[in-house]
């Protein structure tokens, strides 16, 4: 079952950390966000494989939305 | 013509042979200031004309603080009057995003829990001796507003604006330091790991619009003497939601700002001489003025605390340190802390809604002061 990295607020993609097919483990930073001219790495909820990013740098996200998921 | 010509040359050294050794200390207080503005980044649009300002007032002979002085200028037409903090609480207004604390009006509590260090403060130089209108000025150093405390300081103790000014300035560019430590030391491993939820809640424009209005004469009738202080920022703020004055907008958060915090600058650092600044009173502003800032951080958090139990868990205790006004660095110190324990921890917009919150509320800390102290008969 594919568990979703979300955004947890709303902000703009900096870097993507990690690349479809690569292993993460839980608390690892998939995605570093920007929010308030602060960086903010957002981490994996579980361990797994990295099934799918939707998202590429630059891009400004909505709180909530979907960045990747984690099978 | 030779002795004329000597006679002259001795007018160069005039200078020099003035300069006392009170001067030299705070020229060389001036240079620090400077030094910490341009090396060390901390707060340098205010401390660069502060360090500038207590250089020039401390050279002999030149009287830029005697009648008709540059900076005596400055200072009686913006600082006695306080119209600069005025102008720039405009800018503050334009600037500030109240949406994370409408998004979350719970969190507003925060802002008002850390206010107490002021009050607690204000207790404490009143039993080391300090007249109680001296008191209000150092106690609001607490709300770790710069712009606050000149007001009121300007308003009611002016002979310690220097200190109050460089106290408020220097301990909100060190919240990243001073913060922490009270927040490890009261809150649990488990408080610390606590997620909180998204915050999503759509707000309208009408909102964000009558916010600064019904803020306004809402805070203005309990408190009145807060007027100029809490209708400068709305009026600022509504500038921003409205939409429709941009330029007005842009203007205040720029050009009227950056004028005015130049000014203001070296009108505080004007009042830094020698004589007047040199003085134990001084240390016990800035020392005070810490333990307020410590106070209100730990307040703060303990209210933090009894929001997280009455809300069986839901908060997390560390954004209660965001109740201060330096924004938005404490809030930035949350997120930083809070992820320190748990990775998956996200508190900046929490801690910013606290912020928000923390920033009115200094504001209008300040305002029920100066109409409990009118009430009082004092002021």
């Amino acid at each position: 079952m594919a568990t979703s990295v979300i955004a947890p607020m709303v902000g703009k993609i900096l870097k993507v950390e990690k690349k479809i097919g690569e292993r993460v483990e839980e608390d690892d930073v998939v995605v570093v966000m920007e929010a308030m001219k602060m960086e903010i790495p957002v981490v994996a909820p579980v361990s797994g494989v990295l099934k799918e990013i939707k998202v590429s740098s630059g891009q400004a996200v909505d709180a909530e939305q979907v960045l990747a998921e984690i099978e | 013509m030779e002795s004329a010509l000597l006679a002259g040359l001795q007018g160069l050294l005039d200078g020099p042979s003035h300069l006392e050794l009170g001067q030299i200390v705070m020229i060389l207080t001036g240079s620090l200031l400077l030094y910490l503005g341009i090396a060390k980044g901390f707060e340098p649009l205010l401390l660069l004309p502060i360090g500038f300002g207590a250089i020039l007032v401390n050279i002999p002979l030149a009287g830029l603080m005697e009648k008709d002085g540059v900076l005596r200028f400055f200072y009686d037409t913006g600082v006695l009057t306080e119209v600069f903090p005025l102008l720039i609480f405009v800018g503050i207004g334009a600037m500030t995003d109240f949406q994370p604390l409408l998004e979350n009006p719970k969190i507003i509590l925060l802002g008002a829990a850390g206010q107490f260090g002021i009050f607690l403060t204000l207790l404490l130089a009143l039993a080391l001796g300090f007249e109680k209108l001296e008191a209000v000025a150092i106690g609001i150093i607490g709300a770790c507003d710069g712009p606050t405390a000149i007001y009121v300081s300007s308003k009611y103790a002016p002979h310690l604006l220097a200190a109050v000014s460089v106290a408020a300035y220097s301990y909100m560019s060190l919240v990243p330091l001073i913060q922490p430590p009270i927040m490890r030391l009261l809150t649990t491993e488990k408080e610390k790991k606590i997620v909180m939820g998204i915050v999503k809640q759509p707000v309208s424009k009408t909102t964000k619009i009558l916010f600064p209005v019904v803020v306004t004469i809402a805070a203005s009738l309990v408190a009145p003497l807060g007027t100029p202080l809490i209708g400068m920022v709305m009026l600022g703020n509504l500038m921003k939601e409205c939409g429709v004055v941009e330029r007005l907008k842009h203007a205040s958060e720029n050009e009227i700002t950056n004028i005015v915090t130049l000014l203001l600058g070296l009108s505080i650092g004007a009042t830094m001489e020698a004589g007047k600044f040199l003085r134990l009173e001084t240390l016990m502003v800035l020392g005070l003025g810490l333990i307020a800032i410590v106070l209100d951080t730990a307040v703060g958090v303990l209210f933090g605390k009894l929001m997280c139990l009455l809300t069986g868990g839901k908060i997390n205790p560390l954004i209660g340190a965001a109740g201060i006004s330096a924004f938005p660095m404490s809030a930035r110190v949350v997120q930083v802390e809070g992820q320190k324990y748990n990775k998956k921890s996200y508190l900046l917009m929490h801690a910013m809604s606290a912020n928000a919150a923390g920033q009115i509320g200094s504001v209008i800390a300040a305002a029920v002061m100066l109409s409990v102290l009118k009430g009082m008969g004092i002021g």
